[in-house]
């Protein structure tokens, strides 16, 4: 990805999300289609955002943020159930919201690993930094 | 055209079957359920399009299930015929015994859904529904159907067209109790009084994705040959499909169709002066996203039964109307940038 790209993702956040009282940010992601809107974020260092997640689907999808490794542990694991920061189950039709503070500058993944969605294409990137 | 159609007394039949005989996405949330084979006949004169849909079956426990796009509300679902799918197979398959036998509109939007007909038959539960795409996915995961990720999509592309569907679940606890083995199926007979008569082709990709290649066999039976949108390979169509390839096209014998009229319920098939058209699929399942249009007024099969143009408001959109479509917004396209160019220049 371009800088000029990741330039335009970090407005189109911006421009989605907005800053409670709290000072952490709230940032919406629709689902349909088993397709996450945006797909690419950008976040800053050290920054807390708070994700919620929309899903006009029929069908439900969850939302897993993590490296590559968590994305890996959940596509092969059956946890039925999200409690960590950043990990939260959409039903069909409704609405979920998790919480995250970014840390580091890097890259992390966020999808749904429900049988057969994430290789269907059902993730994202969020850029750090 | 469509009057024309049904003016013509044009009747066709379609059929899907061979080795990965299918007529709908096969839902099927675990393993102890295989599915052999489904299949599909749809057959169409005086206004009438008639369904026979026949499911196979290997393992026990469990239930599976299948979603069928129809074009039209069904005054009619009974138990399908005994022979017909088979019979077709034979036809475009001749082996050597046979050799001497024969010479040869509701709201796509609509979060409602509405429950038309509930029926038992054999081991299936069908249920004839109405609802935009959304609705019948919520109505299917409600009712124990595992909807697969290109579900929503799939489900709100035929909404847009027709939101009529078939779900049918096979209960194989039920067919075990009933003493059905594999090999052994059940089958669907639908009459659909309708002017636009289509073969659902995308549905059968249903759940797969990528490279996977989705087979299928076509048989259409017309009163004269038809137009077909996409075309097969080399057909001339505006619209052609590597994927589609044209194996027979013949008239019908009389034995064929002799045989396939004297079938329960296919007495309303004409014994003569029919068309057969043998199409073969072949096409990964990322390229299929199409259905089959079909025309024998001697008119253009629409785009929009073809699955290229969404909506239901024009349904025949022939290539100079594309073309004019396409050449307009490139026009005003082209024309807003120049009236940019002169705003900026009075500047």
């Amino acid at each position: 990805m371009t800088r000029a790209r990741w330039v335009l993702a970090a407005a189109l956040v911006a421009a989605a999300g907005a800053c409670g009282g709290d000072g952490i940010r709230t940032v919406e992601i629709g689902i349909r289609h088993s397709r996450f809107t945006p797909s690419e974020l950008a976040v800053g260092t050290g920054e807390t955002v708070r994700f919620v997640l929309r899903n006009d689907d029929p069908i439900h999808h969850e939302f897993i943020l993590g490296d590559a490794e968590v994305q890996q542990i959940h596509e092969v694991g059956e946890e039925p159930h999200h409690a960590r920061p950043g990990e939260v189950s959409v039903p069909a039709g409704e609405t979920a919201v998790t919480t995250y503070r970014f840390g580091e500058p890097g890259a992390l993944l966020f999808g749904c690993h429900l049988p057969g969605h994430w290789s269907y294409g059902m993730r994202g990137t969020v850029r750090i930094g | 055209m469509r009057k024309a159609m049904v003016a013509a007394g044009t009747a066709f039949l379609v059929g899907v079957a061979g080795p990965a005989w299918a007529c709908g996405g096969l839902i099927a949330p675990n393993g102890a359920v295989g599915l052999v084979k489904t299949a599909t006949l749809a057959a169409y004169a005086d206004g009438v399009e008639h369904y026979v849909t026949q499911f196979e079956f290997a393992g026990a426990g469990g239930e599976f299930g299948s979603i069928v796009p129809l074009p039209g509300v069904p005054d009619r679902v009974v138990k399908g015929g005994e022979w017909t799918l088979e019979r077709l197979a034979i036809e475009v398959q001749p082996v050597v015994e046979f050799a001497a036998a024969g010479d040869a509109a509701a709201s796509p939007a609509s979060r409602d859904v509405e429950v038309l007909e509930e029926k038992r038959i054999g081991a299936l539960d069908i249920t004839i529904l109405r609802g935009g795409g959304r609705a019948v996915g919520d109505w299917a995961r409600e009712n124990g159907f595992d909807l697969t990720p290109d579900a929503p999509e799939v489900l709100e592309f035929y909404a847009t067209r027709s939101p009529v569907f078939m779900a049918a679940k096979f209960d194989a606890t039920e067919a075990a109790r009933r003493g059905l083995d594999r090999g052994e199926g059940t089958s669907i007979h639908l009459a659909i009084p309708t002017d636009d008569p289509w073969v659902p082709l995308r549905i059968l990709a249903l759940g797969q994705t990528g490279d996977a290649v989705v087979e299928a066999d076509v048989f259409l039976l017309t009163e004269r040959q038809p137009e077909l949108l996409p075309g097969p390979a080399g057909s001339g169509a505006w619209v052609e499909r590597d994927g589609l390839t044209l194996a027979r096209d013949e008239q019908a014998s009389s034995s064929l169709l002799t045989d396939l009229a004297g079938d329960r319920g296919m007495g309303w098939l004409p014994t003569e002066g029919m068309w057969l058209s043998y199409l073969q699929l072949n096409e990964e399942a990322d390229e299929l996203r199409y259905d089959l249009a079909i025309d024998v007024a001697g008119g253009v099969p629409s785009a929009v039964d073809a699955g290229f143009l969404g909506g239901i408001e024009e349904r025949t959109s022939p290539p100079w109307l594309v073309a004019v479509l396409v050449g307009g917004l490139g026009l005003g396209l082209l024309l807003a940038a120049a009236t940019q160019r002169q705003t900026r220049a009075a500047a």
